[in-house]
Order: C-alpha cells, then sequence, then structure tokens
C-alpha cells in the first residue's frame, strides 16, 4: 500500500506547493489521484511506470536534443503523474491566455500594417527597427479576418503568493501541441479509471477547431486563386483546401511531434522543395503533377521561408512565398514576420497597450523584465545583476540565458561591456521562486517535489481565439532547477483540467459532413519525395532482409563445420556477404582463387561476422537498419501506428552496443531481426492503402528482391560442382517448398526451376518480373509513361523462352549471361525512375 | 541635368535554368528634385509573368518569373531623367549639433517617426564600438551635425583607398575598417555604420553618378557602375546625401534609384534560379549626360 504517500512529500514555505494546502493535506483537486494512488499496491505504479517507458519507447516518441544527424534524438521523459488543474483556475488562465494573444495580433497586424501604435508613442522604435525579428519585405502581406498570429504559446509559472506569471510568448511557430497530444495517449491510457471519473477536458476539440479554421482561410484562398487565375478551378464545396505542414526536416528539433501532428491533422508534411511558386500560387509537387497549395501551417523559422525576399541563404524555404502570401493566395499560419514578438522586451509595454486597445487591464502579468534598451532600465540592470536572468531581448537566433549570480569578475565585466555596446538587445528577468508539483521517482517508489513551468496554447479561430484545455506541463531538470526548457534534460507531464461535468464534444461550426462527391480515392497530395522515400523503403527493407539471412547462413556455416570440414560453399557465402558490403573484400595477394587465410582462423571469421552485424560503420547489418529506420522516420506520418511501432522496436534492438556478443547471442539477434521484417513487410502488404506510393514501395521491394537474385545465382551456378544447394534454398525462404515438393537432396534443375520460372513462389524471379511489369504498367498509365515496363516484359518472355533441360544445369553459361543483363536492367528501371519521378532539382541564388 | 541611363545585366548558365524568379531595384524614384521623363525594363527571354510595388521604403520594385527553359538572362534598364539642384541648407554650420539630434530621435521618436527605420543596426550596417571611435574626431562636443558628416566624409575619402579587387559584397565593415581599401558600397556602409553607432540616423541611397572620361577621350560605353553613398537625417532640414567616395555633398551628378538601410534592402537584382549550374555575371552600366547624347 502506498498509503504513506503524502508522509515523505516536503512542504517548503518559500514556493507554492501545487499538491498540498498544508503539510500532509492535498489540494481538493489533487485528492482524487492520492486516494487513488494510496489504495493501490506499489507493483501498480510501478507497471504504470514500465508502461508510460514502453508507449513512448514504441511509439518513437523522442526530442532531437541538439538537432544533428548522429543518433541526438533523445526518448521524451515523460512522468506517469499528470499536472492537475481545477476548472475555476483554469477558467482564469483561460481568459487571461485569449486576452494576451489578441493583444499581440493587434500588436502583430499593427507592425506590419500602419504602425500607429509607434506613432502614438505606445511602441518604442527600437522593438520594430532595432529588431531584427521585423521583416520590412513581409510589411503590407494581407491578414484575412484581421488574424496574423495563428498559432500562439506562452510558458507560464506560478510564483510564492500562488499567482500565474508569464514567462516568455512564443509567436513564431510554437512547438509543444503534438506532446501535448502525445502526453494525452500515453498518461490517459495509464490512469483509464482516474482519467474517465474525473472528468478530464478532452484536447481533441482543439486541433478540430485548429484544423477547421485554417481549411476557412484556406478555402478563402482557393477562392481568390481561382479568380486571379482562369487555369485554377475553384473549389466544389466538397472539396477540402489544401493544408501542408512545412517542416525543416528530420533534423529539426521537433521533427517527431510535426510528423505526429501531420497524421493526426490529415496534412501533408512537406519541406521547402516539395513546394514550388508559379503563377502567383503555392503548388505541391507531387507525382500528378502540381496541386495548388491552399495553407501552410509552418514549423519552419520566418527568415528562412522565401530565399528571394528573406534569408538568400536558406535552402529550406520555397523561392517567391512572400509574393504569394502578399496577393492573399496561401494562408501562412502564422503570417510571416511573428517571430517580431517573440521579444522579451515587449512585455513591459503590455499592461499599457492592453489598456490602449481593448481597456482592459492586462490579466496575466509578465515577470518584471528590464529591456536594457531603455537607459534606465540598463542601469538597474547592471546595479542588480546578482538577482537577474539576463535573455536576448530579440529571439532571431538560439535563446540565451545567463544568471548574473553566476559570473565572475572577468566574465561579468565582459557581460556589461556586451550591455552597454548593444542594449536593445538584452533584457533582464527576476528570478522566479516557481512552484513545486509531484514527480515520481521510479527509484525511490515515490513522490518528490520539483520546480514546473506550463506552456499553454491558443489557435485563432474565424471567430476568437481558444485554448487548448491542458497543455505542456514540463519539469525542471535536477541539475538546474532554475532553468525549464525542451532543450534541457528536464521531463514533461500531461495537464489535467478537471471539469466539474463534461460537456460533449460539440461538433465546431465550420465543419462539413462529407458527401459521396468529396470521397477522395487516391492519395493525390503525394510529393516527389514521398514516393521517392517509398522506393526506398521498400529497397531498405529487403536489403536489411536479405542481409540478415545471409548473415545468418554464414554463422550457421561457422557453427555447423568445423574448420577442416569447412564446406565447399563456404567461399561463396563469403563472396555474397562481400558483395553486401558486410565484410571487408579480401587483399587481392591474400587471396590466390583459394582460400587459405579465414579457413585456418576460427576467431577471425566470428570477430568479422560480428562485426558485420553490429559495427559502427557503414556496412554493417546495424547500418542497414539504421538507414531503414531513417526512411522510416521520414514517412512517419504515412505509417500506421503499429507499422511504426514495430519498426522502431526493430531498430531499437540494435540500439544496444553488441560488441562481445558470442555467435549464439548473435544468432538469437539475426532470428528476431528476420521475424521483425518479415512481420513488417506484412503488415507493408496487408495493411497499407494500395495507392501509387505503394507501388512505388513495391517497386522498391522487388527490384531489390530481383537483383539479390541474379547475384546470388551468377556466384552459386558457379561453385564447385559438389556443392551442396540447401543453403541457396534457406536463404531465399524456399526449402520449404522445395522438401514438399522433392522429398529429395536439392539438385539444380527442379532448384533453378523453384527459383527463377515458378510463378507461385514469392521469391522467385518470375513473381518479381510480374510485379514489375503490372506495378510498371500502372504508372505508365497512370501518368502517360515514364515506367518503363517493355524493358522488363522482355525479360519475363526471354526467361520463359529458355529451354530448361538443356540451360538450368551448373555453369550454365547462357543463364549466367540472362542473370547480368536481368541485372542491368534492373539497375536502368530503378535510375529510369528516379529521373522521371524524384528528380530532385537544385536551386541557387544569384 | 538630363540624363540617360543603360544598366545592363546579363547571366550566362551552363545548363538549362527551368524556373527564375528575380526582383529588381532599377526603376529610379520620383523626388522633387528627380523627374523620371522615360524609364523601360527590357527582359529576355520574356518573363512569364511580372508584377510591379513599391517596397517597404518606397522603392519601385519590379518582380518577375521565367518558365521556359534558358540558358542566358538579360535585363536592361533604360532611364531618362532630369535631376534638379536640391534645396540644400544655407549653411552645414547653421544645423543643430549632433547630440542634440541624438537625444531628439530619442525623446521626440514620434515626431521623427521616418528617421527610426535607419537609426539601428542592420545587415550590413551595424553599431559597433570601434565605428563610433572612429567618427569621434568629427563629431566633437557641440559640433553642428551637417558640419560634422561632411567632415567623416572627407576623412573615409582621405584614409581610404578605392580598389575594387579588395573586397566583396560580403565583407564585413571591420575588414573594411582595417584594410582601408574599398568601392563605393564599403565607403557608405561605413559612413552609415558610424553614423548609427554615434545614436544618429543615416541611409543607404543607390543609384548612378556621371564620371568624367578622361581628357580628350570618348565616353565609353558601359564603363560606368552602380554607385552608392549616405543620407544623414537632420530635424527640420531632412535628409542630406554625402558621398565619401567622391568626397562631395550630392549635387546634380548623381540619380537615385532607391534607398534602404543598407545594400541588402536593394540590391539592384536578387534572384533565385532552379537548375542552370554555373554561372557567370556580366553588368555594364553608361550614364550619358543628354546634351552629349
Amino acid at each position: 500500500m502506498l498509503s504513506s504517500i503524502l508522509n515523505e512529500y516536503p512542504f517548503a514555505a518559500n514556493s507554492h506547493n501545487e499538491l498540498l494546502q498544508s503539510p500532509g493535506t492535498p489540494r481538493p483537486h489533487w485528492q482524487p489521484l492520492i486516494d487513488s494512488l494510496s489504495g493501490e499496491e506499489p507493483a501498480e505504479m510501478r507497471k504504470r511506470v514500465e508502461n508510460v517507458r514502453r508507449l513512448v519507447y514504441e511509439n518513437g516518441l523522442t526530442y532531437n536534443a541538439y538537432a544533428d544527424t548522429q543518433g541526438g534524438q533523445r526518448p521524451w521523459d515523460l512522468d506517469p503523474l499528470p499536472f492537475i488543474l481545477p476548472q475555476d483556475e483554469w477558467a482564469h488562465i483561460e481568459a487571461a491566455v485569449i486576452q494576451r494573444a489578441t493583444i499581440l495580433n493587434t500588436v502583430l497586424r499593427d507592425i506590419y500594417g500602419e504602425q500607429t501604435l509607434m506613432a502614438q508613442g505606445m511602441l518604442p522604435p527600437a522593438l520594430i527597427h532595432g529588431n531584427a525579428g521585423f521583416l520590412r519585405p513581409c510589411h503590407g502581406i494581407p491578414q484575412p479576418d484581421g488574424v496574423a498570429l495563428h498559432m500562439y504559446a506562452v510558458d507560464l509559472a506560478r510564483s510564492a503568493d500562488g499567482r500565474w506569471w508569464v514567462v516568455s510568448d512564443r509567436t513564431q511557430a510554437p512547438a509543444g501541441t503534438g506532446y501535448a497530444l502525445e502526453n494525452r495517449m500515453v498518461i490517459s491510457s495509464v490512469f483509464p479509471d482516474l482519467f474517465r471519473d474525473l472528468n478530464i477536458q478532452r484536447l481533441s476539440g482543439f486541433f478540430a477547431s485548429l484544423r477547421d479554421s485554417l481549411a476557412h482561410w484556406g478555402r478563402a484562398c482557393a477562392y481568390r486563386q481561382s479568380q486571379a487565375n482562369p487555369n485554377i478551378a475553384s473549389l466544389s464545396p466538397s472539396e477540402q483546401p489544401l493544408t501542408v505542414i512545412l517542416t525543416a526536416g528530420p533534423f529539426n528539433e521537433t521533427y517527431h511531434e510535426q510528423s505526429y501532428l501531420a497524421g493526426y491533422l490529415g496534412f501533408p508534411l512537406v519541406q521547402g522543395n516539395d513546394l514550388t511558386v508559379r503563377e502567383g500560387v503555392v503548388w505541391l509537387k507531387t507525382l500528378a503533377g502540381l496541386k495548388p497549395v491552399h495553407a501552410i501551417l509552418r514549423r519552419l523559422d520566418d527568415i528562412f521561408c522565401d530565399p528571394l525576399e528573406l534569408n538568400a541563404e536558406s535552402l529550406l524555404g520555397i523561392a517567391g512565398l512572400t509574393e504569394v502570401a502578399r496577393r492573399g493566395h496561401v494562408l501562412l499560419a502564422n503570417s510571416l514576420g511573428s517571430n517580431v514578438l517573440q521579444s522579451g522586451a515587449l512585455m513591459g509595454f503590455l499592461p499599457a497597450l492592453s489598456q490602449h486597445l481593448l481597456k482592459q487591464p492586462l490579466m496575466l502579468p509578465s515577470v518584471a523584465t528590464w529591456w536594457c534598451g531603455e537607459p534606465k532600465a540598463l542601469e538597474a540592470v547592471i546595479a542588480n545583476l546578482d538577482r537577474l536572468l539576463i535573455k536576448n531581448a530579440f529571439l532571431h537566433t538560439r535563446e540565451i540565458m545567463i544568471y548574473g549570480q553566476d559570473l565572475d569578475g572577468a566574465a561579468r565585466e565582459e557581460l556589461i561591456a556586451q550591455l552597454r555596446a548593444n542594449p536593445e538587445n538584452y533584457l533582464a528577468q527576476e528570478l522566479v521562486k516557481v512552484s513545486q508539483a509531484p514527480v515520481w521517482n521510479s527509484q525511490l517508489q515515490q513522490m518528490q517535489a520539483q520546480s514546473v513551468g506550463l506552456r499553454v496554447f491558443a489557435c485563432a479561430t474565424p471567430n476568437g481565439y481558444i485554448v487548448m484545455p491542458g497543455g505542456l506541463t514540463r519539469v525542471a531538470s535536477s541539475a538546474n532547477k532554475r532553468v525549464i526548457t525542451m532543450q534541457g534534460s528536464g521531463c514533461s507531464k500531461d495537464t489535467w483540467v478537471i471539469t466539474p461535468e463534461l460537456k460533449p464534444n460539440t461538433p465546431s461550426l465550420l465543419r462539413k459532413t462529407t458527401s459521396s462527391a468529396g470521397l477522395v480515392h487516391d492519395n493525390i497530395h503525394l510529393s516527389s519525395r514521398v514516393i521517392e522515400n517509398l522506393f526506398w523503403f521498400g529497397r531498405h527493407s529487403v536489403r536489411s532482409y536479405h542481409a540478415t539471412r545471409l548473415l545468418r547462413t554464414a554463422i550457421h556455416y561457422l557453427l555447423d563445420f568445423s574448420p577442416e570440414h569447412r564446406a565447399v560453399e563456404w567461399p561463396t557465402v563469403k563472396a555474397m556477404c562481400i558483395w553486401y558490403n558486410l565484410m571487408p573484400a579480401e587483399e587481392d595477394e591474400e587471396n590466390d582463387g583459394n582460400y587459405p587465410l579465414f579457413a585456418e582462423d576460427e576467431n577471425a571469421i566470428e570477430c568479422l561476422l560480428i562485426a558485420a552485424i553490429f559495427a559502427d560503420d557503414s556496412s554493417s547489418l546495424a547500418s542497414h537498419i539504421t538507414q531503414f529506420f531513417q526512411l522510416a522516420f521520414s514517412l512517419r506520418e504515412r505509417l500506421s501506428g503499429d507499422h511504426w511501432r514495430l519498426i522502431n522496436q526493430l531498430h531499437l534492438r540494435f540500439a544496444e552496443r553488441h560488441s562481445q556478443a558470442s555467435l549464439s547471442e548473435a544468432l538469437a539477434v539475426l532470428d528476431e531481426t528476420n521475424m521483425s521484417l518479415v512481420t513488417i513487410s506484412g503488415f507493408t502488404l496487408d495493411s497499407m492503402t494500395r495507392d501509387q506510393g505503394w507501388r512505388f514501395l513495391s517497386l522498391g521491394r522487388r527490384i531489390e528482391r530481383l537483383q539479390f537474385l541474379c547475384i546470388l545465382l551468377q556466384k552459386a551456378l558457379a561453385m564447385p560442382a559438389e556443392s551442396s544447394l540447401d543453403w541457396l534454398l534457406e536463404l531465399t525462404d524456399s526449402i520449404v517448398t522445395y522438401r514438399a515438393r522433392y522429398a529429395a537432396q536439392p539438385e539444380w534443375l527442379p532448384v533453378l526451376y523453384l527459383l527463377l520460372i515458378d510463378e507461385n513462389n514469392p521469391n522467385a524471379m518470375m513473381f518479381q518480373l510480374r510485379g514489375l511489369v503490372k506495378y510498371l504498367s500502372q504508372i505508365s498509365s497512370a501518368y502517360n509513361g515514364g515506367g518503363g515496363e517493355g524493358r522488363m516484359m522482355e525479360r519475363m518472355e526471354s526467361l520463359r523462352a529458355f529451354d530448361v533441360d538443356a540451360s538450368f544445369h551448373h555453369n550454365s553459361p547462357e543463364l549466367m549471361s540472362w542473370l547480368a543483363d536481368t541485372y542491368q536492367a534492373s539497375v536502368e528501371i530503378s535510375l529510369q525512375l528516379g529521373h522521371r519521378f524524384f528528380s530532385f532539382s537544385d536551386t541557387t541564388a544569384n | 541635368m538630363r540624363y540617360h541611363i543603360q544598366h545592363q545585366t546579363e547571366y550566362q548558365y551552363d545548363f538549362d535554368v527551368t524556373l527564375s524568379q528575380h526582383m529588381l531595384h532599377m526603376t529610379p524614384r520620383h523626388l522633387a528634385w528627380q523627374n523620371t521623363l522615360a524609364h523601360q525594363i527590357t527582359i529576355s527571354p520574356n518573363p512569364s509573368e511580372t508584377s510591379q510595388r513599391l517596397d517597404y521604403f518606397g522603392n519601385s520594385r519590379l518582380y518577375f518569373s521565367i518558365y521556359s527553359p534558358h540558358q542566358t538572362l538579360s535585363v536592361t534598364s533604360e532611364s531618362t531623367v532630369e535631376v534638379l539642384p536640391r534645396l540644400l541648407p544655407a549653411s552645414l554650420s547653421q544645423s543643430p549639433s549632433w547630440e542634440f539630434v541624438k537625444e531628439e530621435l530619442i525623446q521626440h521618436y514620434n515626431t521623427h517617426i521616418e528617421a527610426q527605420a535607419f537609426l539601428f543596426s542592420s545587415p550590413k550596417a551595424g553599431r559597433h564600438h570601434t565605428l563610433a571611435n572612429y567618427a569621434a574626431p568629427s563629431f566633437t562636443p557641440g559640433r553642428p551635425l551637417l558640419e560634422a558628416a561632411l567632415d567623416l566624409t572627407q576623412r573615409i575619402y582621405q584614409d581610404f583607398e578605392f580598389d575594387d579587387q579588395a573586397t566583396s559584397i560580403s565583407t564585413p565593415l571591420s575588414d573594411v575598417l582595417a584594410g582601408r581599401r574599398g568601392v563605393c558600397q564599403d565607403f557608405a556602409h561605413l559612413m552609415i555604420a558610424c553614423m548609427r553607432s554615434l545614436g544618429l540616423a543615416c541611409r543607404y541611397v543607390s543609384g548612378y553618378i556621371l564620371t568624367t572620361p578622361p581628357e580628350g577621350q570618348e565616353r565609353m560605353i558601359g564603363a560606368d557602375a552602380s554607385h552608392a553613398w549616405a543620407s544623414v537625417y537632420c530635424p527640420d532640414t531632412g535628409w542630406v546625401d554625402f558621398d565619401p567616395t567622391n568626397n562631395c555633398l550630392v549635387q546634380t551628378d548623381h540619380i537615385t534609384i532607391a534607398w534602404g538601410r543598407d545594400f541588402s534592402d536593394i540590391s539592384p537584382m536578387r534572384g533565385v534560379v532552379l537548375g542552370g549550374g554555373a554561372q557567370q555575371l556580366d553588368v555594364s552600366v553608361t550614364v550619358t549626360p543628354i546634351n552629349q547624347y
């Protein structure tokens, strides 16, 4: 029993205690959780911790801490205990966030419009003209319904007196909504009863409103597009406008969240080079040609969005995007240039702006902030450096945070010199002793008090702002209790807003129901990049599968035969491993056509095989799996949750280091990997919709398999005449069929027939060729040629034309040459598909 | 004075460019002291679309794109412009002291709104204490702003050597200051950044200047270049243009195209192309006084 759960929980007087109102007595809104925890066995909580860990792992919930390419992904650290807020307190936060979003939106529109606030003395010029976030080319971009700030996030913290304060505003492309949603999925599943009984406000309505609002404004853009351009048909009422999420790419810190949101909202996740600007319209490059884009939910910083008018160095943006926005032909959420608001320097002016614009007092105060651009503030900051946190005033680069108290003599003088040289670039904030909430410590099996901050999200709708009823609660890392950031190593919590009674999820007013005319039969928005990734996803899944089976065969040879009885087939098995780069090629002088080197050195072969499976370099099975995983990661939003979980599990198996593994351990890993890959391809076959994307994926699979057969059989046909053929059948997963049919030692003719001609064997050459012809023809007819199926048809016919009795034998020259030609044909088809469908043109600035 | 200006830009690409998007700042501004009598921009190949509007600073900006494959892009801007003598302050020494102007820009910022855009750091003309130090000998206590600015103009002219090999458009000002060499752009940026470092408002002006051919020689076609200079804000007077490259107050020899915080706001031609491979750029400018034409 956890009845003593509150006994150890501290009650510190100098900060607000979220959980307790007095020592040992929880606040009413925490009571049900405490009751529930107190009434259960310790094992329950252990199970819960384990489940959270498992779900986070399996869902691949990550945060790219350093945004690098070398596995900088950190699993998302999620505390099983939710952060709980009562309805009345939440109502105040909600109203205050709406008010703040409304004010900021007005300020943003003014900065990029009339600039009357500056003329009226409400905003100092340095906040606009001295702010690197103010982008002059974005001035005058129209803002439909007066909305420029579509997505807004605010970081809140609670001081010792129980009041909430704003620490920072996020106005450019706020992150965290997707993480909040995923936190909710995980935590609601480990506290199912409590979640139901407590009437926790649901998050889905927020996302539905976001989707509908973007569609509403996107539809208006579609109308303007068709008015301006006679070649663009107007959107029928049943057609949905095309909204895309613009990402910086898989190495962005929050790419995981972006792909999750894209999947959840049903928006294509695109990179800059998936889009192009022509005739005043943004187009998505799809297989079926260019499709007009109506709204862009961007997760790309302002300045990177357009190399033509903004940062010319940017390779991530779309040249001409600003011009399209200016014409009102695409909705950008947020409006370009919104980073100008993401300045702590603005905070000090908000109370007066609130009175001026809304005739209301500002409901949520900002943490005391001094902007050094004001001479008096600068002197006060320098005089009180020890008590302040110094930040950059304008967030056009990574946020800096310097604690005055941490600086010694020289560093302190250096900081003061910087402040005096460019005072408008700095601000100082008071250090707030933030509130503490319970966090589960799984080692000690108890709750501990840790500092927390709350990120709250708002989104604009045509009827005003709405707030996500919950948010992302972040816990300060134990190492640095003063800072709460996502980059830091602190964990996050689900945020529960308890309501007296749960309102049914009211369908949003903007929502239209789908009629049969609006049914979509194919995914028309497949971008060329997605197609290319699907093709390689197919190839790499099969390549990993082949590598796995090859290594398994190799280990069996090593385990089953002593060196002196090493089978005659072994050089061929090894040659396959070398061909697939799993083992280094032997030096020429040591090779000499026969096989003296490794036959005598058992340990050397063993080391090579272990390295071939686990090594860090680019030629091991582990690296094949990593490449496969990275492709899957970039297609994350197109894979079902279960499919993705399997791929993630597969990848995790290789994430641990196995350099000391024994051969039998290695064999166990290979068996599991083989099983996973078979299951993954089962998903590919059974649960992916057979759209054009799937056809490209299947082409990748077939081409890879065909090439494997070509190489394998060419090498096998050249083996010594007495070689056993069992391993060939084992490697191609055809041994069961063979035994069932022949019940005899494998011989060349029936083996070759089974592996080449038999149309019913999914591992046979004919099966690959037939599939290739079919999918290439489908692609040709959908896209007016370009499939190149004729070449494969010809290969199929020449294979059929073989005189089996005359040609299907050991060392058959005509078969060898047919295999070589077929391999060449498949390489050409692969290149041809690349040129026709994947081609990435490079852009340069001049 | 009347001028005919031909400004020709040609890009040669190794391979086909399949999509080309550009922005031009090549149209002369209409000003109290400058009239455009004729102006035409010719683009080859013919653009698929063009759109003309005013940018944030009121300059005319032409956007065009070409969708048909091409290996040569040529843009020719031809203008006939009349430049009238500007109303200059009766005497530079009558202008208010630079310290007064500096305070005025802060204390009464909303009566000097148009100066505010040119008071702070910009990408190529940032405030720095070394620049303030360089400017300091010209800005002695209580000295009239415009007199001090002319003195700074003269000092830049004397201290720096014109050298079109020493710098490129990406050379930072600190290198220009250390190397004491550069071209008109560098000197304009230097002067602007010096003024801003002192808390004064200064903007970048791009345009052309009439050059005099050596005695006894014909005017050479295409031998001229785009020019740039600095403009200082003085309350009551407005903007006064100084040319540190030629050590002068700007009068009727200068033709104004555009102004901005620095070159990056108003580069004459900026664009992004798809494909093309390596590119070769050829620019030629000819300024001809109309009476010789």
